[in-house]
């Protein structure tokens, strides 16, 4: 009936016996636990258990700043390129969450292996979402091309709340669990009392995101051709970019990167529902902001500090305020720089 | 001549409002109207569905019967989608439309911030769901009543049930910040401090947040031989997940907002050992299973949430109606607290403060991916 009472251990032993694979957590028996009782309050271990709470904490920041990350990424680039605040982004990750649930559940009926299961889930994601950034691009925001920004922002959280009534109606209002996709990595073992497998791809993703989509910017021909539409739609139409079709494909490209996310993050949630993506897509826009809207390694940079300020709050003082820290502290990173952390202050063009 | 034809609109005006009222008033006379109001969309309407349901499984019996007083009932539809805002909405509506009694709301905000529209307007609300203490035990809403037991008896259960089975000495408190989960956390906090046991934390969590390991690894830290979850389902199953990923086998124990099927069909293999309190079990009542025929009959599933405190709070308050003699708010209440009914909770009358006589709560734990009674 009553599972054993984990029991502190003994003082010095903790982070090497966390590192050397028992999780530093090993049960204790009950009469055992009670006879410590009256040393453990005086909590010897405190200089390990200081600096290991800590590190678990920085990892915890970690996982939450790279799930930020992931979206944040899609955020900025949209906005690097036609400067329009795409708040249905969130939407997007939402429908490549959705996509790869119902990919997994047919293929799951029909008996796929595990790793084809996983990996057409993804795809599919992405090229649904893909389909659907492209679509959306088409109907929502190239007819407001030459409208006031403001007409295009409506446009925007009209495109977000039409998508996310369409998932509620075309599916359900339920939360659903999101099958573990990933399966536990076995090199993770020791350290799975700090992060598990699927922090640990939401890490590497979003760092070889980000390299990716930097290169991609700075180094190809589709990329030179990005940076001229930023900087002069009409210029770079006069020396033959075909501005439309970049701005789909980076419509297309933020959207593949959404999809990734959200099959990660969903993995690593364990459930979905319609609105998952309103409420990460607002911190993600918020991280983005932070590090300087338009530049990648500044949302990944701001999703990172929003994480860690969470996590550390959270740890330290208290989970109550997590959501005022975070807001203090980007009212006062913005009022320092306010162009954001790595954001360069454009003049105004006239 | 301006003064004229402005006289002229007015009272135009006042025979076209006079001769609305009264057909609105001759309307009203026609049926017994049921209003039934709560979470019916969002990502709250598996608690509020199961409402709508057992109010039309127990109208249509009664219609058959010939109707309560003689007369016809009939239903009304609010959905608040457990927020507060669109509550007071619905209750408006529902007034304007010349409800007689509610069935409702389903979330303790949404109900408290519906009910003070009612109360003026003379109307009897009747949650078979919102367990807030203050709703009854304050004193403030003469008008509300409730089929389920309020958070003051469930968290004394948690707490007796940690210290006499469990036999836990230190414990980690949490909720969402919402009015149900907050006022349901204090309570055990308050309980168990009374019982000499530790409460190492105390804390709200960010519903919807994307990622809760940081407050693991907090409880882990602390420590605690038991959490004590006082919110509702999604975020407990993110928690209960993490800390059963990060291999801390802590025991669990959520309230009535985890009791439900959806925590383990999302929690899966981690939901295992959780604990929950809920509504006590009635399986072998005969006018529940009667109730869980009918539904699986007309639905072709089994009852969701609430659905037996719905459809008991259903039956109380037309029951109240008959033997009042009315559907008049003194009426309607001296019956409600002097006669007894049989419902699928039991065979329950109300106290003066509007809280069920004759129901209670029990411990569950999840087994085999099933809530099962613990003894």
């Amino acid at each position: 009936m009553r599972t054993p009472r984990p029991g502190p251990l003994p003082s010095g032993r903790l982070l090497s016996r966390a590192m050397a694979g028992v999780g530093g957590r090993p049960g204790h028996t009950l009469q055992l636990e009670k006879a410590q009782a009256v040393n453990t309050t005086g909590r010897a271990t405190i200089g390990h258990t200081e600096m290991e709470y800590f590190i678990e904490l920085f990892f915890s920041g970690l996982t939450r700043g790279s799930i930020y990350a992931l979206i944040a990424l899609g955020y900025t680039m949209v906005y690097g390129i036609i400067q329009l605040i795409n708040f249905a982004h969130g939407e997007i990750y939402m429908i490549g969450a959705f996509t790869a649930l119902i990919v997994t559940g047919v293929l799951t009926y029909y008996g796929w292996p595990h790793l084809a299961i996983v990996l057409m889930a993804a795809v599919l994601a992405m090229f649904y979402a893909a389909a659907y950034g492209w679509t959306m691009e088409r109907i929502a925001y190239k007819p407001l091309r030459d409208a006031p920004r403001l007409s295009a922002l409506i446009s925007a959280i009209g495109a977000s709340l039409f998508l996310q009534n369409y998932v509620l109606l075309a599916q359900t209002s339920d939360f659903l669990p999101f099958p573990n996709l990933i399966p536990d990595f076995a090199f993770l073992d020791p350290v799975s009392n700090l992060f598990g497998t699927t922090d640990f791809l939401i890490y590497t993703t979003t760092g070889v995101v980000m390299a990716l989509l930097t290169f991609l910017i700075k180094f190809t021909r589709v990329g030179k051709a990005m940076r001229a539409t930023a900087q002069d739609r009409h210029m770079a139409m006069l020396v033959g970019v075909d501005v439309n079709l970049i701005i789909s494909i980076t419509f297309v490209i933020g959207s593949t990167t959404a999809a990734i996310g959200g099959v990660l993050i969903a993995s690593h949630v364990g459930q979905i529902n319609f609105y998952i993506g309103f409420i990460a897509g607002i911190k993600a826009f918020v991280a983005a902001v932070l590090g300087g809207i338009g530049s990648l390694p500044g949302a990944v940079l701001g999703s990172l500090v929003l994480g860690w300020t969470e996590a550390f709050f959270t740890g330290y003082v208290s989970s109550d305020y997590e959501d005022v820290c975070a807001f203090v502290i980007l009212v006062i990173i913005l009022i320092f720089r306010p162009s954001g952390l790595l954001g360069r202050s454009d003049v105004q063009k006239v | 001549m301006k003064s004229c034809a402005s006289k002229l609109c007015l009272s135009a005006i006042v025979v076209f409002v006079a001769v609305f009222a009264l057909s609105g008033v001759g309307l009203a006379q026609d049926t017994i109207k049921l209003g039934v109001a709560g979470a019916h969309s969002g990502d709250l309407a598996s608690y509020g569905i199961p409402s709508i349901r057992a109010a039309e499984l127990v109208v249509k019996d009664a219609n058959a019967k010939g109707g309560v007083l003689g007369k016809q009932i009939e239903l009304l539809l609010g959905d608040d989608a457990c927020k507060p805002e669109l509550a007071t909405n619905v209750a408006t509506k529902l007034v304007s439309d010349g409800v007689n009694v509610v069935l409702g709301h389903i979330c303790s905000g949404a109900t408290k911030a519906a009910l003070n529209i009612y109360g003026s307007a003379g109307i009897v609300v009747m949650s078979p769901s919102a367990t807030n203490t203050e709703l009854t035990l304050s004193g403030e809403y003469p008008n509300f009543f409730r089929t389920i037991s309020y958070d003051d008896a469930q968290a004394r259960l948690q707490v007796d049930f940690a210290k006499d089975v469990l036999k836990v000495k230190r414990v980690a408190c949490l909720h969402d910040k919402g009015d149900y989960g907050k006022g349901q956390s204090t309570l055990a906090k308050q309980f168990f401090e009374e019982a000499g046991i530790e409460v190492a934390l105390f804390e709200g969590v960010t519903p919807g947040a994307v990622d809760y390991s940081a407050i693991v690894q907090k409880i882990k830290r602390e420590n605690v031989d038991l959490v004590v979850w006082g919110a509702y389902h999604p975020e407990a199953s993110k928690i209960v997940t993490l800390m059963r990923k990060k291999k801390m086998d802590t025991p669990f124990m959520g309230a009535d907002g985890i009791k439900d099927e959806t925590f383990i069909k999302v929690a899966g293999e981690f939901a295992e050992g959780v604990f929950a309190t809920g509504p006590r079990d009635v399986s072998q009542n005969p006018l529940f299973i009667a109730a869980k025929k009918a539904h699986q009959e007309a639905y072709g599933e089994d009852p969701g949430p609430f659905f037996t405190e719905a459809y008991s709070a259903a039956l109380a308050l037309l029951n109240a109606i008959e033997k009042g003699g009315s559907t008049e708010f003194e009426a309607v209440t001296k019956a409600l607290r002097s006669e007894y009914v049989d419902t699928p909770v039991g065979n329950i009358s109300f106290d003066q403060n509007g809280d069920a006589i004759g129901i209670g709560f029990s411990v569950y734990q999840v087994k085999n991916g099933v809530f099962t009674t613990v003894q």
